[in-house]
């Protein structure tokens, strides 16, 4: 069986391109070129280039010997965290904007929900002199108030989204009518592996380059290239399809993804969209989605802005069903614990989304000779007066 | 099976008329009275937008109506409901028109069922595209006598509009320019040589321009191009207005056809 994207754009039974027709010269044009774009020589030399030079990449894999000792098993930790902006989103903006130079456009757009996916776009656009502007639900663009002043330094234009929750999917709505209003000059950067084909495929490959990463880096420690399990927090997906990439079709490595589950998944404020969605159609594709029995769509809720988004990527739904990988949740709660414990037995502060693959550790059956491969996709800055906040520090 | 829109076009050649409206709003149950009105005031097809939450398509003055619309319980389930009987009041066509995911929800099947139960002649399903209509929709379509009316942009390749033309058996939505509806509003934003260019392909299905009409002399100036113009936000956001529907209904269409 297959993992990856066939030609109409499917996995399985999700993906495809529900799109107006006033986006589809975009869509058909990046169909078209994507993959003639990042195949070529050029492309790819700029992007390894780029995510060696300017991103800090290969990316830590690192033998976390007192999570180790605490949970009786191997753990190492895939360090996206040490990445340029602080999460595993700027391999994806790299890719993006030579794609977009590529394509000549001049014009960049975006969504953002905790802003780490604005700020690696405002990042790659300040590097590339292009024009952005990054939407962002108003309630966000409170919450989060830091990553909107370094997105404003960088150069780039914050719109605050005031439409339905003014969160990350309301964000995205306004971005996908800033495309349809500006056909002809504007490639719109999407954060994560959802979106119309060839996105998540696309935004798939870029991120792969984490799961490249930790086989030669495990064969160089361990001399082994498989892990015994990956595990990924989720929220449209991309690390996780990242981390999961090279190893889908290696049935034997376990892969987890981690789903927030905010206040509990039998509460109303919740962004655990596999556990409690149905198959339906949100931001052109189709996937998992968080809605009502009249197909209206739930608003959902989770501590970190990041997974607060009510569909999921059309690869994760297919891995779902297909059960290749097994999908979890992790509370606000558990979640908070977990980034503590992460701080206080390895010195290093995690993003709250991250914080959800780690949670997860307390929900498998581990044993002393597996080894464990968690992606940190990022780091917990951003998040400081959150944690502040609960642990009164 | 005569469908009514054809039969509309084949009767009328210009200046057709064509009013959306997002059901369910300004309150739950003015659907009929809406409908009547428009009929009453000599409105030629009438397009009933099925409210979604997430709208992107659409601008700010319809994402608004159908926020309100949602608030107010409309739902697939509650719009057929009120349209029970419709087709004993009016005789014009009419169109659905909404997002994908609500109808997914109703059951493809089940939603055509009803809607050729109450009398509906076609669909509008923006984020429906023309690839997936042909894969799993157009069959199920056919068999109920819905017309999926498909959207061409100024932006719409030669090809693909002779590729939309083929699959379209009612009309052709013209989107007067590419952007979310309610946007532009002026003669002078109107890409004329776009219009020039679709009426010289001479295609096989007649076409009506929409986004952007709002008043006469935008529907006037799109009427010389096409046999017909769609008027959406304009009116929808003439409903919200202080007064009765009936007052409201007549004031707009008047001004809209005669200018006063
Ligand atoms: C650090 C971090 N991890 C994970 C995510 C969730 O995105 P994805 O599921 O696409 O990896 C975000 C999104 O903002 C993030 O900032």
């Amino acid at each position: 069986m297959s993992y990856q994207v066939n030609r109409k754009g499917y996995y399985g039974e999700f993906g495809g391109a529900f799109i107006p027709e006033m986006m589809h010269p975009n869509i058909e044009e990046l169909q078209e070129k994507y993959m003639e774009v990042i195949n070529s020589y050029n492309f790819r030399q700029d992007f390894i280039a780029l995510l060696k030079h300017y991103v800090g990449r290969p990316s830590p894999l690192y033998y976390a010997r007192r999570m180790s000792e605490k949970y009786q098993s191997h753990i190492f930790l895939k360090r996206e965290d040490l990445n340029h902006t602080g999460s595993h989103k700027i391999n994806n903006t790299i890719g993006q904007i030579l794609l977009a130079k590529a394509l000549g456009k001049t014009r960049i757009i975006a969504e953002t929900g905790a802003g780490q996916h604005g700020v690696a776009t405002a990042t790659v656009c300040a590097l590339m002199d292009m024009k952005c502007i990054v939407y962002m639900g108003a309630l966000d663009v409170q919450r989060q108030a830091p990553n909107v002043k370094k997105m404003r330094m960088l150069g780039a234009e914050v719109i605050a989204a005031e439409s339905g929750n003014k969160t990350l999917k309301d964000a995205t709505n306004e971005a996908m009518r800033d495309w349809i209003n500006n056909p002809e000059d504007t490639h719109y950067i999407i954060g994560s592996v959802v979106g119309p084909h060839p996105y998540p495929d696309m935004v798939a490959r870029f991120q792969s380059v984490i799961s490249e990463e930790i086989k030669w880096q495990l064969d160089e420690q361990l001399g082994r290239e498989l892990p015994t399990r990956v595990i990924a927090c989720v929220g449209g997906g991309s690390n996780a399809a990242g981390a999961f990439y090279h190893f889908l079709d290696s049935e034997a490595v376990e892969l987890i993804g981690v789903e927030a589950a905010g206040k509990g998944i039998e509460t109303k404020e919740t962004a655990a969209t596999l556990t409690l969605g149905k198959p339906g159609v949100l931001h052109s594709s189709r996937s998992f989605v968080m809605q009502t029995n009249d197909g209206q769509i739930i608003e959902p809720y989770s501590i970190s802005a990041g997974l607060d988004y009510p569909g999921i990527g059309p690869m994760h739904a297919n891995l779902h069903a297909t059960k290749r990988a097994k999908y979890l949740w992790a509370t606000d709660d558990e979640v908070l614990e977990a980034a503590l414990e992460l701080t206080q037995l390895e010195g290093i502060i995690p993003a709250l989304e991250s914080a959800h693959a780690l949670a997860a550790l307390k929900k498998l059956s581990l044993k002393p000779e597996d080894v464990n491969v968690i992606s940190l996709s990022g780091r917990g800055d951003k998040d400081m007066e959150t944690y502040l906040n609960h642990f009164g520090y | 099976m005569k469908n009514r829109i054809n039969q509309l076009f084949h009767d009328k050649k210009e200046n057709i008329l064509s009013v959306y409206f997002t059901a369910g709003y300004p309150q739950l149950d003015d659907t009929v009275t809406i409908i009547e009105q428009l009929v009453a005031n000599g409105v030629d097809l009438i397009e009933i937008g099925m409210p979604f939450s997430d709208p992107v398509a659409d601008g700010p003055v319809i994402q608004q109506s159908s926020l309100v619309a949602l608030k107010n319980g409309m739902c697939i389930a509650r719009l057929f409901e009120q349209l029970k009987g419709i087709r004993e009041k009016v005789n014009i066509p009419l169109i659905l028109m909404g997002y994908l995911n609500p109808v997914l929800q109703y059951g493809v099947e089940a939603f055509c069922q009803k809607c050729a139960e109450v009398g509906i002649d076609g669909l509008i399903l923006p984020d429906l595209p023309l690839e997936e209509y042909h894969d799993s929709y157009r069959e199920i379509f056919a068999r109920h006598n819905l017309h999926n009316i498909l959207l061409i942009t100024p932006q719409t390749s030669e090809k693909r509009l002779h590729e939309i033309d083929e699959a379209s058996h009612g009309f052709i939505y013209m989107v007067s320019s590419s952007s979310t509806t309610g946007v532009k509003s002026s003669v002078a934003d109107f890409h004329l040589d776009y219009f020039e260019r679709i009426n010289q392909l001479k295609l096989q299905n007649p076409r009506l321009i929409g986004f952007g009409i709002s008043n006469k002399e935008t529907f006037d100036n799109a009427c010389q191009y096409a046999q017909g113009a769609i008027i959406g936000s304009a009116f929808v956001k003439a409903l919200g207005d202080n007064g009765s529907l009936d007052e409201k209904i007549s004031k707009f269409v008047n001004q809209l056809v005669k200018g006063v």
